[in-house]
């Protein structure tokens, strides 16, 4: 036996009987050692989404209505801010498809431009609350001690204000006489950021918490890598996943906020036309012309569902465990 | 014997038991509590013991990968616990780890490539930015894996084949000293062979010294020229391999050997078995005295009140260190010689 | 000490010729993403009362998933059961209801598993969970059933047993909570033990405590014991016989002297000369090269050929049959007694 022994400690050397047979042994070994091309996690996790039909039908929606906030004329050659008050809350007709609210206004060219605010609401508030969420999730996460205690007192802080109060007292105090569009957009992102980030932090935290401990951390340590470094190549990407997927989610989430702080009256304003906006001005017509209320809450339910469709969808690709 | 690479002196790791609301510290868990020992150049040392004894934090903090409590280090002259996060960045060049655990121990959205060559990422001037590529597969190759698969992800490869991918990143920047923390346990027993041959190969190739810490006293007795055996922090008994496993003079050493299983069915009842009463005690609120007296069925009072060192003792002809009051070789395993059978 | 009460006439079933459990031709898919993975390939066991079966494997080879088919807790799917029977005292459990199984599972055939701290639920104290399998298999009252509770924690040796029937498991060491978990499989008597693993998540002198308890146990109550492991070593210190598995298959079997002595398969033999030995000084370490196949993907032929030194050309085209080299020894090579003659 020694002197096969030798022959065989290694992986890929195993001792065949003649050349065919080793031709022959090489291509098993190779099949089964690893399989096929190489293949990241990620993109495991893409060809998963692909095959997922509630990624497409999510998709598909979420693109219709990002074009409409990109460039609303591609839907309707209407002009939303031009009311015709003899036409006041006329019933839906081939000239307007979904009729005309109390000033006139055609509501599916409003539909249309009303888009824009919640997209760019929901993007923008969504971006704040994952960038600050998960620089301040990692910070905490990973050094621990006096900097974790800090943030997540912090963080409790905000957590335990409502956010409708917070927004209520926040827009109202600060609002000035006249705001412009964006700067009425800027507000309302803020009021989000503020008091959505810690949400984030704290998941950013768990996850970062779950992934130190790992060995590939310890090895990267024990190389001299800096903390910056571990940082970056080995906590931040395993540990986005959960941040990823919660944050689609918000997305949709932070759209109904907005439309439910227009809806009261602090969030959005006339003349910015917003879905929040427009039920808020067709709740009182709700007996007598329900078409003003509905079509803008279809709406707002059909953009707030796909994002959470697509948020599911990203959340069984990334873990397919959780299903 | 060769000039020792690695002194460790006394070192000590107490962890703080937090409790309330305040978190005010009311105990210390003391994982390590006072293991002195020295690696020589191109040795094994190996490291055995229990779960609970301390050998991974010990093996942890000879890579300063936790800080000290107390003691001294010394690599080659330096002192690692002395050095300033700069100065020990250049050290790790020198002293490298391999972990348990090959499913947590590579970083999943990494290509084997990445894994490889970060060794030459955090120390540039190792390797030419245009040689990496090849150094790295030049690694693959040394340790037995296909050089082509450079671009695959650890997921992609079998708990032994990630384990190479380990071994070759430890010794990517060329150690003398690779801390091994249990680099076969997770592995199948034929692949653990794998890893075990390809381990001792790469000692005679490029001249590492290992400290190779394990559970399993076979695979211990099989790699190391030297074994120290641990219980509760401390190490219980310190010797050449052969001192260790046939004349063991330390109680716990002798039922620990008399407790593993031999893969030979005609030995079946005819070993002596020395059976360990009770559970090992906690390492928040070890015995007082000797910490092995509680499970000792040599213990005497003076084994309760006084602590007994490591020393040189036993039966005055051959004596190695050992932590025993009342140290006495006694031959546990019938040892066959299979050094001049082999080719 | 009053043992377990047990009414005879409640066994209904009586191995015949002590013959316990017969395993034909057992097969077992799994249907993966990958394709469909042949877990079990036409496995055979046997099992008589009071002896120890040990079914060897590393992992992958399919030991575990034989205990769960037998033991009936395979999931399925992803599993399926895609021929053979199982017959315990001559009846075949496959072809039994769901109801009658589980009238089988605890009383007739119960299991220990690798993992205690997971076998066990945390949030009911031990005493209390072992308790329950009294007061549903055996219709006691709650202080009854707590008596046998306290009887069976003392007779698997846990200290101070009467005052730690209310302790939960996470209070528990791993070693005791392996032996709580051995009084819940033996409580009702069951005729076979299948132990998956029992002591590879503990320290070396706890395995040999519980090793000794079983075989204790086992010979006071004639059990049969089925003992699923990669160890070598503790397989040969309390086997009878072994069946060696390879790639969902057997591909030796034979008395445990027999094949320490003298394998009869190449596999068998790579890996007893690959194991390092607590009583050998300057071994050499034969090491089996490769890996395991995968099993959505199986060479053709014999499945351990591509690791094999011993491999010819047939050996990549014909798949070999688990036959007798000599008499009371099987194995499935086409070399075997080349194998077996060194």
């Amino acid at each position: 036996m020694t002197e096969t022994s030798r022959h065989v400690t290694d992986g890929e050397d195993v001792a065949p009987t003649d050349d065919s047979q080793r031709a022959m042994v090489d291509e098993t070994l190779r099949a089964e050692g690893d399989i096929g091309e190489a293949r990241s996690l990620t993109q495991d996790a893409w060809r998963q989404l692909r095959r997922s039909p509630l990624f497409w039908v999510s998709a598909a929606m979420i693109t219709v209505f990002v074009l409409m906030a990109v460039a609303p004329s591609l839907f309707t050659s209407l002009d939303p801010a031009k009311g015709d008050l003899s036409r006041s809350r006329e019933t839906p007709n081939a000239a307007a498809w979904f009729g005309r609210d109390l000033q006139g206004y055609d509501i599916f060219a409003r539909c249309i431009y009303g888009a824009r605010a919640s997209i760019l609401v929901g993007v923008f508030a969504t971006l704040g609350t994952s960038v600050v969420g998960s620089v301040t999730g990692m910070l905490a996460g990973y050094f621990g001690g006096l900097a974790d205690t800090l943030i997540s007192r912090i963080g409790d802080i905000f957590f335990a204000i409502p956010l409708l109060l917070g927004a209520i007292v926040f827009l109202s105090s600060f609002r000035g006489d006249d705001p412009g569009y964006f700067q009425v957009v800027f507000q309302v992102v803020l009021v989000l950021v503020v008091f959505g980030w810690p949400s984030i932090m704290r998941l950013m935290r768990s996850s970062v918490l779950q992934i130190k401990p790992n060995d590939y951390v310890s090895a990267a340590r024990a190389l001299g890598a800096s903390p910056v470094r571990i940082l970056r190549s080995h906590v931040f990407p395993n540990a986005v996943a959960p941040v990823i997927v919660v944050s689609t989610i918000n997305l949709g989430v932070y759209i109904a906020v907005e439309a439910t702080l227009s809806f009261l009256g602090i969030g959005l304003i006339p003349p910015t036309i917003s879905w929040g906006v427009m039920v808020s001005d067709g709740l009182p017509l709700l007996r007598a012309s329900p078409h003003v209320l509905l079509f803008p809450a279809v709406f707002l339910s059909l953009a707030v569902l796909a994002f959470i469709m697509f948020g599911d969808a990203v959340r069984d690709a990334f873990d397919p465990k959780s299903r | 014997m060769a000039e020792v690479v690695l002194e460790a002196r006394d070192i000590v790791k107490h962890y703080p038991i937090k409790t309330g609301v305040l978190r005010r510290t009311t105990g210390w868990v003391k994982a390590v509590d006072g293991v002195s020992f020295d690696l020589h150049k191109g040795e094994t040392l190996g490291i055995v013991g229990e779960s609970g004894c301390g050998k991974s934090t010990l093996g942890r903090m000879l890579m300063r990968l936790e800080e000290p409590t107390s003691g001294s280090l010394q690599f080659d002259g330096v002192d690692m616990y002395a050095q300033s996060t700069s100065d020990m960045r250049r050290l790790r060049r020198d002293i490298q780890i391999v972990f348990q655990d090959p499913y947590t121990s590579l970083n999943p959205r990494k290509t084997v490539g990445d894994i490889v060559g970060e060794p030459f990422d955090i120390h540039p001037d190792v390797v030419p930015k245009q040689g990496r590529r090849q150094r790295v597969q030049e690694l693959l190759d040394l340790v037995g894996l296909n050089p082509e698969h450079i671009n695959r992800y650890p997921h992609q490869f079998s708990g032994g084949q990630r384990q190479r991918i380990g071994i070759a990143r430890g010794i990517a920047l060329n150690p003398k000293v690779l801390i091994c923390d249990e680099p076969v346990s997770a592995l199948d027993v034929s692949v653990q062979a794998q890893v075990v041959n390809l381990m001792e190969k790469l000692q005679d190739e490029l001249g590492l010294a290992y400290v190779f810490i394990a559970h399993d006293l076979s695979v211990v007795r099989h790699i190391s020229d030297r074994v120290g055996v641990m219980y509760l922090g401390k190490l219980a008994e310190l010797g050449e391999e052969d001192e260790v496993y046939t004349r063991p003079t330390h109680p716990y050493t002798q039922a620990l050997l008399s407790a593993v299983p031999v893969p030979d069915p005609v030995l079946r009842g005819k070993r002596e078995q020395i059976v360990l009463e009770g559970d090992v005690p906690s390492p928040a609120n070890p015995p007082t005295g000797c910490r092995f007296h509680t499970r000792c069925w040599k213990a005497q009072d003076r084994c309760t009140t006084e602590e007994p060192g490591l020393t040189m003792r036993g039966d005055g002809v051959a004596e190695h260190l050992s932590a025993c009051h009342f140290a006495e070789a006694r031959a546990v395993v019938e040892t066959t010689d299979m050094s001049d059978h082999s080719g | 000490m009053t043992t377990v009460t047990t009414d005879p006439s409640a066994k209904q079933y009586r191995p015949e010729n002590g013959r316990l459990l017969d395993v034909e031709e057992l097969h077992v898919e799994f249907h993966t993403q990958e394709g469909v993975a042949r877990a079990l390939n036409g496995v055979n066991i046997y099992l008589d009362q009071g002896e120890t079966l040990a079914i060897l494997g590393e992992s992958g080879s399919g030991k575990s998933v034989t205990a769960q088919t037998v033991m009936g807790i395979l999931d399925i799917p992803p599993a399926k059961i895609t021929g053979g029977a199982i017959r315990y005292c001559g009846q075949d459990l496959l072809q039994m209801g769901e109801e009658q199984r589980r009238e089988i599972r605890g009383p007739e055939i119960s299991m220990i598993f690798q993992d205690a701290l997971s076998a066990l639920n945390p949030v009911f104290p031990v005493g209390w969970q072992i308790a329950e399998m009294f007061r549903v298999h055996r219709g006691l009252n709650k202080s009854d059933a707590l008596d046998q509770a306290v009887h069976l924690m003392e007779r698997v040796q846990i200290p101070g047993a009467r005052d730690r029937v209310k302790a939960y498991p996470h209070q528990f060491s791993g070693g005791m909570r392996q032996r709580i978990m051995i009084a819940m499989a033996i409580a009702l008597d069951p005729a076979v033990l299948i132990a998956d693993e029992p002591t590879t998540a503990l320290d070396v002198t706890v395995q040999a405590q519980i090793m000794g308890l079983l075989k204790e146990l086992q010979e006071e109550r004639q059990m049969g014991l089925i003992l699923i492991t990669h160890d070598l070593g503790v397989v040969a210190d309390v086997a009878d016989r072994i069946s060696v598995m390879y790639a969902g298959r057997i591909v030796e079997k034979a008395a445990v002297h027999d094949i320490y002595a003298n394998p009869a398969h190449p596999y068998t033999e790579g890996l007893l000369a690959s194991i390092p030995r607590l009583d050998r000084k300057g071994q050499e370490l034969y090491a089996i090269g490769g890996l395991p196949p995968n099993l959505t993907r199986m060479p053709p032929g014999c499945p351990f050929h591509p690791r094999c030194g011993r491999a010819r050309d047939i050996c990549s085209s014909d798949d070999p049959d688990l036959l007798e080299v000599v008499p009371g020894r099987l194995s499935a090579c086409h070399f075997s007694e080349e194998v077996l003659n060194g």
